[in-house]
């Protein structure tokens, strides 16, 4: 067993040697992370600043003029201007000169003073369907509380408490201000370290075949188990030590809450590296260069980065399709990512994401272990 | 007559070359696969697996108030094509569904309710988000009041009273009235495979021949450096062209996405958007000179940029300002923006202009950059 263990060291450490000397492949170790770090933080956003909106205002009262008010306070809106006929929205919304077009009819007080409901015309622009319908929300909520606070304040309207009226009182558990930033974040260890992680061990044979020290490597006294376990380890302490490093960013930088445990995320990630090493050892064994390496770790990464839930939910797929992310190790890093950041998750309660993980990590690592020992012998 | 002649032996030369090149590219069938195959899987994972559209939310309902009015709202959310609830008895039920994830949202009816609508007061609906998926939450929210809304209208056609609200939102979406986001997806993703055929493929595959040293070869004939630019731009246009056809044919059939601008605009538009693509492409191979290095700097230049920052998924107007800055620096940002009003907008000219210009701007721009690159390397 010792020499085994000596035998298996001075291994991992020429493979560190080989992975921090080649720039190339320094690169993959700090240049994904710190791109993706800003990128996501800062551009994957699905939050809404500043749309930007007009308003056509055919009433021109008190009335009008006290709910198109509130819709100048809030953050999420921006006003550009005003418009004087109905004929002008067709063309401002044609060109984008705004998103969201406020249509006061002219019988607005009149309606209001009559004990109607006034109706008030959004119209949005549907070619970003999510901007679309997340804008038509914010907006349902501005007028909810304009009817709350003002409801019964109308002369020909009922008093309040003659007719009954019904409010939703809506509440956000976890993520209280709805910010999707603490979503991407959250889960981004997970997507880095399997970024990393990959690249490197999908590399690591490949590079030694394209510079034909992998034959020397196969003369050496070492087992063809000793070399596997070699060249898994030190992408995994890479990857491990970005997806970290990240987390701590993601609390110190961008002020997303830990709530869960430590121990639960360290060993939900461990077991996930460990699948992700299996297939990337795997790419390596079956590439003859590094180029084959690349495109099979990006034909890897990309669908199961779109399939993960990582940005959109996997109950919106249809069902065959949710039936294919049972096997995409990515989808339960980012559930237990989440988990474990915004609901305090602790190792109990990530189980239902770890036995699966696991499950996958011995089925890529041994067919990683049989193709090595197929390919080199 | 000395032009005219000078112009016929140049066009003699590139006929040759192009042969040459055309070839290339039929012998090495991983090109030709990629540029094929690549448009119809990634138009096949994001159309299936990239939707924004919230359907079934598994919600649980909990009625403290046993009173028919609570069931008939329960029903209504039964019957919204939203909302997939089920009914707990108790509030503490409902919060250990929700920590595990198995709802995503309660809707919670205090035993009071029949009693408050009674007695003309105002009666809460308290509904719970699980806020880990904000844009999720936000939607829900929304579909929740939908349909106490539509609760309390159905009420008052029955004529029981429930006072309606002071104001109320008639909602119209334009171009895309159903708020899919399939339709809303599907024509960004065209500027992708487009962006993986023009710059990825292009970079790494002239990336190559100078790995292996046949661009050598190529500069040491009589060739112009112009020349060999077209040659070696056109099969790679034409690829572009094809993922191009095959990426708008399968989203019109597949995924019924409707195209209301016309086709003539549109090839404009994308020959625009390709000759950007290609100079990018072209500029990098010759910059970098190494598979590797073309590889990381095509990802990091050409298709992290095209989709995070060209309004493919997430809305730049929402970004903080330099993110904004630097997205207009992104061809892919004015073709995402054509595309978008091109498919469910129509030829509106006044964003198509812009959009062309910018494009033409950039393609003239980045083909000059990449040709005096190779002149150095002519010369070097």
């Amino acid at each position: 067993m010792a020499p085994t263990l000596v035998r298996v060291g001075t291994l991992v450490i020429k493979e560190f040697l080989a992975i921090l000397k080649d720039p190339k492949s320094r690169i993959v170790v700090i240049g994904p992370p710190i791109i993706q770090f800003f990128v996501f933080g800062y551009a994957a956003t699905f939050d809404l600043n500043n749309v930007r909106y007009a308003v056509l205002d055919e009433d021109r009262s008190a009335e009008s003029r006290e709910l198109l008010a509130r819709f100048q306070g809030s953050p999420t809106f921006r006003l550009v201007g005003g418009l004087d006929s109905s004929s002008q929205v067709g063309d401002l919304m044609d060109r984008q000169g705004a998103r969201l077009v406020l249509h006061i009819p002219p019988t607005f007080s009149r309606d209001l003073h009559a004990g109607q409901s006034a109706q008030v015309q959004v119209i949005v622009d549907g070619r970003n369907s999510n901007v679309a319908s997340v804008a038509l929300g914010y907006a349902s909520a501005i007028v909810a509380q304009y009817n709350a606070e003002h409801g019964g304040n109308f002369a020909g309207r009922a008093p309040a408490a003659a007719e009954p009226s019904l409010q939703l009182v809506s509440r956000a558990w976890f993520n209280a201000n709805l910010q999707s930033r603490w979503f991407i974040i959250s889960a981004l260890g997970g997507l880095i370290a399997m970024i990393v992680v990959l690249l490197l061990s999908s590399l690591s044979v490949s590079r030694e075949r394209e510079f034909g020290t992998f034959d020397q490597l196969l003369v050496a006294p070492f087992r063809s188990g000793e070399i596997l376990v070699a060249k898994a380890l030190p992408p995994m302490v890479c990857g491990m030590f970005d997806a970290l490093l990240l987390a701590a960013a993601a609390v110190l930088w961008f002020g997303v809450p830990f709530r869960g445990s430590l121990l639960a995320l360290v060993v939900a990630l461990s077991v996930f590296i460990c699948c992700v090493v299996g297939v990337g050892l795997f790419i390596s064994s079956l590439s003859a260069t590094m180029q084959q390496s690349l495109l099979g770790s990006f034909i890897f990464i990309m669908p199961n980065v779109i399939l993960s839930g990582f940005t959109t939910p996997i109950a919106n797929m249809p069902r065959w399709l949710q039936w294919g992310t049972l096997i995409n190790p990515l989808r339960y890093i980012v559930t237990a990512c989440r988990e474990v950041f915004l609901q305090g998750g602790t190792l109990s309660t990530i189980w239902p994401q770890l036995w699966p993980m696991a499950l996958i990590a011995a089925a890529t690592l041994a067919s990683a272990n049989w193709l090595f020992r197929h390919r080199t012998a | 007559m000395n032009t005219w002649h000078t112009f016929q032996r140049s066009l003699m030369r590139l006929r040759g070359f192009l042969r040459k090149e055309s070839l290339q590219i039929r012998r090495d069938f991983s090109s030709i696969a990629l540029a094929l195959v690549m448009p119809v899987v990634l138009l096949f994972l994001f159309g299936f697996g990239v939707s924004l559209d919230v359907k079934n939310v598994p919600i649980a309902v909990v009625l403290d108030d046993r009173g028919s009015e609570a069931h008939d709202l329960a029903e209504r959310f039964a019957l919204s094509p939203f909302f997939d609830p089920v009914r707990v008895d108790r509030l503490a039920t409902a919060r250990q569904l929700l920590d595990r994830r198995a709802v995503d949202a309660i809707v919670h009816v205090q035993s009071d309710f029949s009693e408050r609508l009674a007695h003309h007061a105002a009666a809460p609906v308290q509904v719970i988000v699980n806020g880990t998926d904000s844009n999720q939450a936000h939607l829900v929210q929304g579909y929740a009041l939908g349909v106490l809304n539509l609760w309390s209208r159905q009420r008052a056609a029955r004529g029981l009273p429930v006072r309606p609200p002071a104001v109320m939102i008639q909602q119209r979406v334009w171009f895309n009235d159903a708020v899919n986001s399939t339709h809303f997806l599907v024509p960004g993703l065209v500027a992708l495979v487009m962006t993986l055929i023009g710059v990825l493929l292009t970079a790494l595959v002239i990336a190559r021949e100078w790995e292996r040293g046949t661009m050598e070869a190529v500069l040491a004939t009589p060739l112009r450096a112009g020349e060999i630019m077209v040659g070696k731009l056109l099969p790679y246009f034409l690829l572009g062209m094809m993922g191009l056809g095959l990426s708008v044919g399968l989203g019109r059939v597949v995924f019924g996405v409707p195209f209301r601008g016309s086709p003539s605009v549109y090839l404009l538009l994308s020959t625009l958007f390709l000759l950007a693509s290609l100079g990018l492409g072209l500029f990098i191979s010759a910059a970098a000179r190494v598979q590797f290095v073309a590889a990381q700097a095509s990802i990091i230049v050409g298709f992290l940029p095209a989709f995070f920052l060209s309004g493919l998924l997430f809305d730049l107007e929402s970004t903080p300002w330099p993110i904004q800055a630097i997205s207009y620096a992104i061809p892919a940002l004015y073709f995402v923006s054509a595309s978008h009003t091109i498919f469910l907008a129509g030829d509106v000219w006044s964003v198509l202009g812009w959009d062309a210009l910018a494009l033409a701007g950039m393609a003239f721009v980045l083909i000059v950059l990449a040709r005096s690159r190779l002149g150095q390397r002519l010369e070097g």
